[in-house]
């Protein structure tokens, strides 16, 4: 069959399930607009929280940084998993014990504060909006790769299927369409990865494989790598290159901001029980880690590869005529994220860093005049399977798995911002009689006008929409995260403190941020680059951390300045720490 | 519940005891969660240098696996060891 016909019907198939999940799991109460009634066994929900955690991003984009960041990158695999320790051991029972249906709304009645509720308002819409519009370009990303149709119409076929299920079923609906979008992106993701690993080391498991020899050498894969690395003028692929410093702050960054990330948090709103909430995250990493553990090995073995092609004779020997090339370079020249020009004009393929003055000399010797191939980062996963020669099905699958990705997580991110509109905005401030029929009818509006938002900005995407690890995880880990554990871990911070912690942890995180991209991220008008950074070696994206500390230092003293809560909170406080009587709190 | 000792005592069976005793657990949980992260992978990377694991050092291992696989064990741990606490200071749910 041909190419374009198996991958529609493999990504039509999988919008049918989803649509059919939509129909059987109608919500009919706010608490399954919201929470899914509570009643969602600890496993389905750490499948439905993989899917709704992993995000084009780590789908289609994560495997592309590892392969040419190497160790550097391990911020990443260690800051999106080590979150989940956080979420499990601080934040997910207590929450789910007090009850609420936002984080918003927690924040607004453990600190008594209606700004308070506000401010986390605010910072739940920037992250998740940032967060939304990447989804919605990788949609149209992988609709137009694959299905041949123009970015617009893909994005709007999503947005359309989005529409159908989270309006429809809201929390509820995106719980159990996410447990089939996991199966899904993680079979797409490891299937052509088992057979990379066995091409590459004989071994079954990419994981393993990654810490094997390679076979055409007899070395080690890792070994092998960081040789003709060298040999190219490379940085070592296990070495590293960033500072102490930034490392620590970037990868407990991004740790503290998954924790605090609202659509993840919710998530956990929907088990039955404290002690579900504290499994549910376990599995939930569980999930996560088989995509995370293999991405890697994908990284390094990719990058092996694509070496390996251009030089089959070896590094040094003569390189590939640009004739000879395989067809999935071909294949991926259409699209421009694969880009030869042939510098020196002899036909032949070069890659090698041309940015290193120290392999200049060697690079004349050769007759190289510059780096020849460009590959982008986001090939990597989605060309995976005609690098190894796949059958067609698999290609359909990947197809499958990257829409998949980037489906669940923007219904996820959806559902946190039309849930804090309707439940926050609408009934917290505006209209707090609204009847639960009204509101469970705000919801959906509330959910309808946020995907044409973010369907309008995902064809329309502003400057910020490049910088969602900056301002998502930033904004999550300086002003989300501090506040939660301290509503927690504190009797004794106040409204007063609260509000001050939150605003200085946003502020100081958004000036950084704009020092070194741009205010507003507008173009040139930075003071700083993340090159030669403001603060040491603390590049933008690493900043959230030490804005989590501004937060807790504001908050503890504001709150030593004006007194302790009101004894009703600090009962609140106290009976939020202990698991008995969770099912009964679910009535606000 | 019928014991009544000294608050702090090894009997305590009040709620502050149990929130002693899980915030012991969590903060050696999260020892072992900064050594294997921040640690092992990060600052004490040259120290553990020595050792190896397929073709790199034990420190890379940890970067991109290691620390991932003890994430997990550590959120299961927690999650069964809170789960005695629960019933031990007779807060569990029904």
């Amino acid at each position: 069959m041909d190419q374009y016909y198996l991958n529609l019907l493999f990504v039509g198939a999988t919008f049918a399930l989803y649509i059919g999940i939509a129909i059987w799991a109608r919500a009919g109460s706010t608490d399954d607009f919201y929470a899914a009634n509570r009643g969602v066994h600890p496993i389905t929900n750490g499948m439905a929280t993989a899917a709704d955690w992993m995000s084009a991003a780590s789908f289609i984009s994560m495997a592309g940084i590892i392969a040419f960041n190497g160790y550097d990158a391990s911020a990443y695999l260690m800051g999106w998993t080590g979150g989940y320790v956080l979420l499990a051991l601080l934040l997910a029972p207590y929450l789910r014990k007090f009850g609420s249906f936002t984080v918003p709304q927690f924040i607004g009645e453990r600190f008594y504060s209606k700004s308070a509720r506000l401010i986390g308002v605010l910072c739940l819409i920037i992250a998740s909006v940032t967060y939304v519009i990447g989804q919605m370009t990788g949609v149209g990303v992988a609709f137009s790769r694959f299905l041949e149709v123009s970015n617009t119409a893909g994005l709007l076929i999503g947005a359309a299927v989005v529409f159908f299920y989270a309006v429809l079923g809201g929390m509820k609906g995106v719980t159990y369409t996410q447990v089939a979008q996991y199966v899904v992106l993680i079979l797409a993701y490891t299937i052509p990865a088992i057979f990379i690993s066995l091409q590459l080391t004989g071994n079954v498991i990419p994981p393993l494989g990654l810490f094997s020899d390679f076979q055409q050498s007899g070395q080690p894969i890792l070994a092998t790598l960081n040789s003709v690395l060298g040999d190219l003028g490379f940085a070592s692929y296990t070495g590293q290159q960033d500072t102490n410093l930034n490392l620590f702050l970037f990868t407990l960054t991004l740790m503290i901001g998954t924790a605090g990330l609202p659509h993840v948090i919710i998530r956990f709103f929907t088990v039955p029980k404290v002690s579900d909430a504290r499994y549910s995250a376990g599995w939930a990493l569980v999930f996560i880690a088989l995509l995370y553990l293999t991405a890697p090995a994908v990284g390094a073995m990719a990058r092996l590869n694509i070496i390996d092609t251009v030089y089959p004779n070896g590094v040094g020997e003569q390189s590939l005529a640009y004739d000879d090339r395989p067809q999935w370079i071909k294949n991926w020249e259409t699209t421009n994220l694969i880009v030869f020009d042939d510098k020196n004009g002899d036909g032949r393929i070069q890659i090698y860093n041309d940015k290193n003055p120290d392999f200049a000399p060697r690079a004349q010797e050769l007759g190289w005049n510059g780096n020849e191939l460009e590959v982008n980062n986001d090939i990597l996963v989605l060309a995976n399977p005609e690098i190894a020669n796949l059958p067609g099905w698999v290609i359909a699958l990947v197809a499958a798995g990257g829409l998949a990705a980037a489906l669940s997580t923007a219904a996820g991110l959806l559902l946190a911002i039309a849930g804090s509109v309707s439940h926050d905005l609408v009934k917290g401030a505006l209209a707090p009689n609204i009847s639960e029929k009204g509101e469970l009818l705000t919801a959906r509006i509330a959910m309808a006008i946020a995907i044409a938002v973010a369907t309008y900005l995902g064809l329309n995407p502003p400057g910020f929409a490049a910088q969602t690890v900056a301002l998502a995880f930033g904004i999550a880990a300086a002003s989300i995260f501090p506040t939660l554990m301290m509503g927690i871990f504190s009797k004794s911070i106040n409204n007063y403190g609260a509000v001050a912690g939150m605003l200085v942890g946003l502020v100081t995180t958004l000036v950084y941020i704009f020092l070194h991209k741009g205010w507003m991220f507008i173009p040139d008008t930075n003071s700083f680059t993340d090159t030669d950074p403001l603060f040491l070696s603390v590049k933008s994206t690493s900043f959230g951390a030490i804005g989590a500390l501004f937060n807790f230092a504001a908050a503890i003293i504001v709150s030593k300045m004006t007194g302790r809560p009101p004894q009703r909170i600090q009962e609140m406080v106290e009976a939020l720490r202990v698991p008995r009587g969770a099912s009964a709190a679910s009535a606000h | 519940m019928s014991q009544t000792n000294k608050p702090g005592g090894a009997h305590d069976r009040s709620a502050a005891a149990y929130w002693r005793a899980n915030v012991r657990l969590m903060v050696g949980c999260l020892i072992v969660w900064a050594i294997v992260s921040f640690g092992f992978a990060i600052f004490l990377r040259p120290l553990v240098a020595e050792i190896s694991v397929g073709g790199t050092d034990v420190g890379f291992w940890f970067a991109q696996q290691g620390s991932i696989l003890v994430f997990i064990a550590l959120i299961f741990f927690y999650a069964w060891r809170m789960g005695s606490l629960d019933r031990k200071y007779d807060v569990d749910e029904k």
